[in-house]
């Protein structure tokens, strides 16, 4: 089920201030955030956001295709590095 | 045989039925196309008059996106989602199931037949790994 429009995107207002600010001051800088929830809105429009994933911000640079999508869908929380890699590694110690 | 919508040539059930033949139409489209132009559903295809099926071509152009353009709005979001790596684009890229689904069993739909993998094949290879390593493999 989707979202009440009636109560309108959900972007944090903690973070909408925050790009205000950088936006303000005009320098180029990461905003590090942990809202993986919030919604994108159309102020973070090319802004640099380093995404908590978990571990470490990663850095997502925010286009125009990128509004209405959650922060979160673009920090992976999982790494897939491959099948196999504990035979590889027992095999490579004989 | 009617054709509605260019190459569609759905045949001799009711019209009900016969919509669904459409790529993007399916059961409750149908019915609500069919109230729209006040056709009953009881109605074979192949009964149906003239100014029926213009009636119906009409409302398939205005209201729906059937066939072809269907496809390509399809494939064309999934094309947005791959390119600003949302976590579902990454999915289809990968083949896997988007919406959250298992994947520890099942899942085959979209991962297709079964590979197996990370198996050690020959039998040196086996004893080799026995030999080096006890505790390693579980």
């Amino acid at each position: 089920m989707s979202r009440s429009l009636k109560k309108g995107p959900q972007v944090d207002p903690k973070l909408l201030k925050k790009i205000a600010a950088v936006r303000a001051s005009g320098r180029k800088e990461v905003i590090k955030t942990w809202r993986r929830s919030s919604q994108i809105s159309p102020e973070f429009v090319g802004m640099t956001l380093g995404i908590h994933n978990g571990r470490t911000f990663i850095q997502v640079y925010i286009t125009e295709n990128m509004v209405g999508h959650r922060l979160g869908e673009f920090s992976p929380t999982r790494v897939f590095r491959h099948h196999g890699a504990h035979t590889e590694r027992s095999l490579s110690k004989t | 045989m009617a054709r509605i919508v260019g190459i569609e040539i759905p045949n001799n059930k009711r019209v009900e039925v016969g919509l669904t033949y459409i790529f993007g139409i399916g059961h409750s489209c149908a019915r609500r196309i069919l109230k729209a132009t006040s056709i009953s559903p009881d109605i074979r295809v192949k009964d149906l008059t003239e100014d029926q099926i213009n009636k119906l071509t009409q409302e398939l152009q205005r209201n729906y996106r059937v066939e072809g353009d269907l496809k390509r709005e399809i494939t064309s979001s999934i094309k947005r989602l791959q390119e600003i790596s949302a976590y579902r684009g990454v999915r289809h890229k990968r083949g896997l199931p988007v919406r959250g689904q298992r994947t520890h069993t099942n899942a085959r739909t979209r991962k297709g037949p079964r590979k197996t993998v990370g198996v050690i094949r020959s039998k040196e290879q086996r004893s080799a790994v026995k030999a080096g390593d006890k505790g390693g493999k579980k």
